[in-house]
């Protein structure tokens, strides 16, 4: 089958490249980019794991073509840190309140925590879980994930980070 | 199990015309890409497997939300979360953002579709049995031009539809129940993110009086197709909702039902649920139309 020519802005580089259409875009990302930080977890649209924030948009990469992604202006974990190579606030923060454990689900939770604080910089616990209903974790029974959230919510807000009484 | 889908042709038409002319051509060979979340597993798992597929994403045509005279026309790739964020939806239609809200996970809901949610025909979906609720008109673009078809009379079969090979769904077009509506969608599901074991939507409006004045009753998930409840929309209209209406109403909704065995539950446990759903999706429209 024909290749398509693709054009894409990811973590900033732009990016020129022919791809199969049937090729996914967690494929095209890690095959072809060498972006491994989004994960391939269940390949089924459910887990999250391939999550990249897309356009404002965050999206499951295995459930969409890479030649839908052309023109699109791309995120992935490792467009994440400062340009001064410190970690970005909810990298941090994942760090500091053990919102990871094995680390699979942790670049699509980082990644779609970072859309959900632009939409809503300062959700409740609630709007928390809602909004990573789409990233499933199989180690931390996601407690932690949720305070990490909180966490960097906190910092980006420029407020002080309020632990939840047990 | 495979991941990677069979090859493809891939089309990108910037208009509906191009793509109408585009699937003409194809005939039984090419299939439309929405938003690609029910399309796109089923290619992966090779259930699917156009030869051609001509991606809806550059029309822009079939995009937004606008109001033309009493109606409110919503372009067919719309997505679940366009739908949540419309203010004059959450104004004038606010069962549309309680069923997007109910839909998969927010990653799904920036891409998935109402165009594509409606015209796949996948029982499973729930915003076909909302636009029978809300007796929506689908428009459809085909070689020979538009046409409408009412949502009560486009589901036919498990994925099988009004619509003729080489036709596309471009918008639905609803008029809104009007101020003070009482709504409300209430789906039973084993898990977040999951369809529904069985699901309700109702929409009316309630006299001074508090009787009913008009209303309609729908179901998702619990048959072949979506189902508009039709005996027991006619029950509810003109009663005051008593204990009895209500017992009636939920007895002729379950009695057209004829659900699937599957993880969900067995058929007679998904027909009760459906009943239960409608039950408590009357008392929660209820009160809202009460101003609740």
């Amino acid at each position: 089958m024909a290749k398509s020519q693709v054009s894409m802005k990811v973590n900033g580089d732009q990016i020129d490249a022919l791809v199969e259409p049937r090729t996914l875009l967690i494929h095209f990302l890690r095959e072809q980019l060498s972006l491994t930080g989004p994960h391939i977890g269940c390949e089924t649209s459910h887990c999250g794991a391939c999550t990249v924030d897309l356009d404002g948009k965050s999206v499951k990469s295995c459930t969409m073509f890479a030649v839908q992604a052309n023109g699109a202006d791309i995120r992935t974990i490792e467009g994440m840190a400062n340009a001064d190579g410190t970690l970005h606030v909810i990298q941090e923060a994942f760090r500091e309140m053990h919102g990871l454990q094995c680390g699979f689900c942790t670049p699509g939770m980082i990644t779609r925590a970072w859309r959900l604080l632009q939409e809503n910089p300062n959700p409740s616990e609630s709007e928390i879980r809602f909004g990573i209903a789409g990233n499933l974790c199989r180690c931390t029974g996601y407690q932690n994930i949720v305070k990490a959230i909180q966490y960097a919510a906190a910092k980006l807000n420029g407020v002080p980070f309020q632990e939840a009484a047990e | 199990m495979p991941v990677i889908p069979p090859s493809f042709a891939y089309h990108r038409p910037s208009s509906v015309k191009d793509a109408v002319g585009l699937l003409a051509g194809f005939g039984e060979d090419g299939r439309v890409l929405a938003g690609g979340h029910s399309l796109i597993p089923m290619m992966k798992l090779r259930l699917a497997a156009p030869p051609n597929l001509v991606d809806l994403g550059g029309i822009s045509d079939l995009k937004g939300i606008a109001t033309d005279g009493g109606d409110i026309v919503i372009g067919a790739m719309t997505t679940q979360h366009e739908l949540i964020d419309s203010d004059l939806l959450g104004k004038k239609i606010p069962l549309l953002r309680e069923t997007s809200l109910q839909i998969a996970d927010p990653q799904v809901r920036y891409l998935g579709t109402l165009g594509g949610n409606v015209a796949n025909g996948d029982p499973g979906n729930d915003m076909p049995a909302v636009m029978m609720c809300l007796n929506a008109t689908y428009q459809v673009m085909g070689k020979g031009g538009e046409r409408r078809i009412q949502a009560r009379q486009f589901y036919q079969g498990a994925y099988f539809t009004a619509l003729e090979p080489g036709e596309i769904l471009t918008a639905i077009r609803i008029r809104p129940p009007g101020d003070g509506h009482g709504w409300s969608y209430h789906k039973l599901k084993r898990k977040i993110g999951d369809y529904a074991t069985a699901a309700a939507a109702v929409v009316l409006t309630m006299s001074g009086g508090g009787s009913v004045e008009s209303g309609a009753i729908a179901l998702t998930n619990v048959a072949e197709t979506p189902l508009y409840a039709e005996a027991a929309t006619r029950l509810i209209v003109g009663s005051k909702l008593d204990a009895a209406t209500v017992k009636e109403a939920v007895k002729a909704a379950e009695a057209i039902t004829s659900p699937a065995s599957d993880r969900r539950g067995t058929p007679h446990y998904r027909t009760k649920m459906a009943g239960v759903m409608v039950a408590r999706a009357l008392a929660q429209a209820a009160q809202r139309a009460r101003g609740g």
